[in-house]
């Protein structure tokens, strides 16, 4: 089937095979390699990219249902030649070890600092609470890190959420 | 992963015109393409929905009609819903991650297949997967299934978080189809097993869920919680989804729904009706979730279920109290 994506601001039109997953596409066609391949289902988040600007897990994504979307990937995050705010603060906090989450962990963060809303450990669900360590972790929960660098993770987060 | 044609629906009728033998609605795809990759599923023809104009949260009156496109993370940060429903928001936060909820719709989460791991296992029998192979599940890992209402032929529980609040708030939910348009009471959307386990659900071929509408909120405190074993991002053991309404020290109403605890989300009406009347008190909580209980027929890795159920509700309702 012909689609037609919008991909780090660039459209891209390919003939995709229907059981193609968004991951698979973006890596094996586009050549866009930074979405990693963790799980296949949608359990790690090491897959994550932005679909329409909202965090996603690009495996359970099949490609011809995102037909017509933007997909922001990390390399189109920080939109140019510089870093992203975010890369600059993972870079500062050590917030990586061997890097296989990361690009997961970086879309994933820039699409949940533009959420509103409650979380499952916000005490008052009607007010749009502050990001606290302890909010970012339940918010973050779906990108797993088999390095444990959470902590510096979740630091790297909080100063870019400040 | 088997192929199939893919086709996006232009209007719910459109989709309803669609249906037939081989073909599924796609939602959010979170579970039905794992499924599809795992092999559990192998429609011929996927009917995308997630585009639907079903994806608004109206205010009908008194009522909040839902739309069955409007995704998990949508109806948990929605005002409304935050505001009158703040269990159901509870609810839906608890469930999966930022980026799950981001994708997954309404109608797919409460369609949403059982965990068990026999079932997502195409190698093994299971008589929900294919009717009349058997279920490994009753004398293998049966940990995380039914403690309620199960039957000889499964003991699969529902995995939903959402719909175990839908079930304690009275909810309907809408559906089209090539019969026609119907509404279905809350819990009665999904079924107990029996002898027919390959049926989560009272929808017949073809039906499309439009909405899912909620009545106005019963009054009282409510509560969403939900016991798994990691803090965050993992299916529940037990969950409760708890209203009470104490007045002069007597509770006026009462509504309480288990998840993780059968094959549907379960309405403990019994222990509703031994509560509603009398004192709040941890005595009276604690009888009304022994009555409730009396029907469980754990199996030998899941008889924790039962006192689990049961210090959460009391827990639950005491917490409840003013
Ligand atoms: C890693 C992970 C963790 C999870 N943890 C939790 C959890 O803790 N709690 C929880 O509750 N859930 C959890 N989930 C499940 C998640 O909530 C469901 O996968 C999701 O809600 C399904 O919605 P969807 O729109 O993606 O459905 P789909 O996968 O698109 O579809 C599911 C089913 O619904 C049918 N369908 C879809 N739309 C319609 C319609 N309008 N009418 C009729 N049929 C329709 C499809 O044909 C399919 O059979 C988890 C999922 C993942 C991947
Ligand atoms: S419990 Fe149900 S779903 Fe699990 S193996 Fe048995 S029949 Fe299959
Ligand atoms: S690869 Fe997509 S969540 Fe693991
Ligand atoms: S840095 Fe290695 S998995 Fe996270």
């Amino acid at each position: 089937m012909d689609i037609t994506l919008q991909v780090n601001g660039v459209p891209r039109a390919v003939d995709v095979d229907p059981r193609m997953s968004l991951l698979d596409l973006l890596r094996e066609r586009l050549g866009l390699i930074g979405a990693k391949k963790g799980c296949d289902h949608g359990q790690c988040g090491a897959c994550t990219v932005l679909i329409d600007g909202r965090r996603a897990n690009s495996c359970l994504a099949l490609a011809v249902a995102v037909d017509g979307s933007e997909v922001t990937t990390v390399e189109g995050l920080a939109g140019g030649d510089g870093l992203h705010p975010l890369q600059e603060a993972f870079i500062e906090h050590d917030a990586f070890q061997c890097g296989y989450c990361t690009p997961g962990q970086l879309c994933s963060a820039a699409g949940m600092l533009g959420e509103p809303g409650p979380s499952a450990v916000t005490d008052d669900v009607l007010v749009d609470p502050d990001l606290t360590p302890a909010e970012i972790r339940e918010r973050m929960s779906g990108n797993l890190c088999r390095c444990g660098a959470y902590v510096n993770i979740v630091s790297a987060i909080s100063e870019v959420a400040r | 992963m088997k192929t199939f044609e893919y086709a996006r629906a232009a209007s719910p009728s459109d989709a309803v015109r669609r249906s037939g033998p081989g073909v599924m609605y796609l939602g959010g795809g979170t579970n039905l393409v794992d499924l599809m990759r795992l092999g559990v599923a192998q429609p011929d023809h996927l009917v995308d929905v997630s585009r639907l104009p079903l994806d608004a949260i109206e205010q009908a009156g008194d009522r909040l009609r839902i739309g069955a496109a409007v995704r998990n993370s949508d109806l948990a940060a929605d005002p409304l819903v935050r505001a009158r429903y703040p269990m159901l928001a509870r609810a839906v936060l608890s469930g999966a991650s930022g980026q799950v909820r981001n994708m997954a719709t309404v109608a797919g989460n409460l369609l949403q297949r059982t965990r068990c791991a026999y079932f997502q296992d195409v190698s093994r029998p299971c008589n929900k997967r294919r009717p009349g192979s058997g279920c490994p599940a009753i004398d293998g890992d049966h940990e995380n299934l039914a403690v309620l209402g199960r039957s000889d032929a499964c003991v699969a529980t529902h995995p939903s978080d959402m719909a175990v609040a839908l079930a304690a708030l009275d909810a309907e939910v809408h559906v089209t189809g090539p019969g026609g348009d119907r509404i279905i009471p809350m819990p009665g959307l999904h079924r107990l097993p029996g002898d027919a386990p390959e049926r989560d659900t009272v929808l017949e071929p073809g039906d499309l869920i439009t909405a899912v509408e909620l009545p106005p909120p019963p009054p009282g405190a409510s509560a969403y919680r939900k016991v798994r074993e990691r803090a965050s991002f993992a299916f529940a053991l037990v969950s409760i989804a708890a209203v009470l309404d104490v007045r002069d020290g007597a509770v006026a109403g009462c509504r309480v729904a288990l998840g993780g605890v059968a094959h549907a989300p379960w309405r403990a009406g019994r222990a509703e009706q031994a509560i509603i009347g009398g004192p709040a008190t941890g005595e009276a909580f604690l009888a009304a979730a022994e009555a409730e209980l009396d029907e469980a027929r754990p199996l030998p890795r899941n008889a924790f279920k039962v006192p689990l159920a049961r210090n959460l509700i009391v827990r639950t309702l005491e917490e409840l109290t003013p």
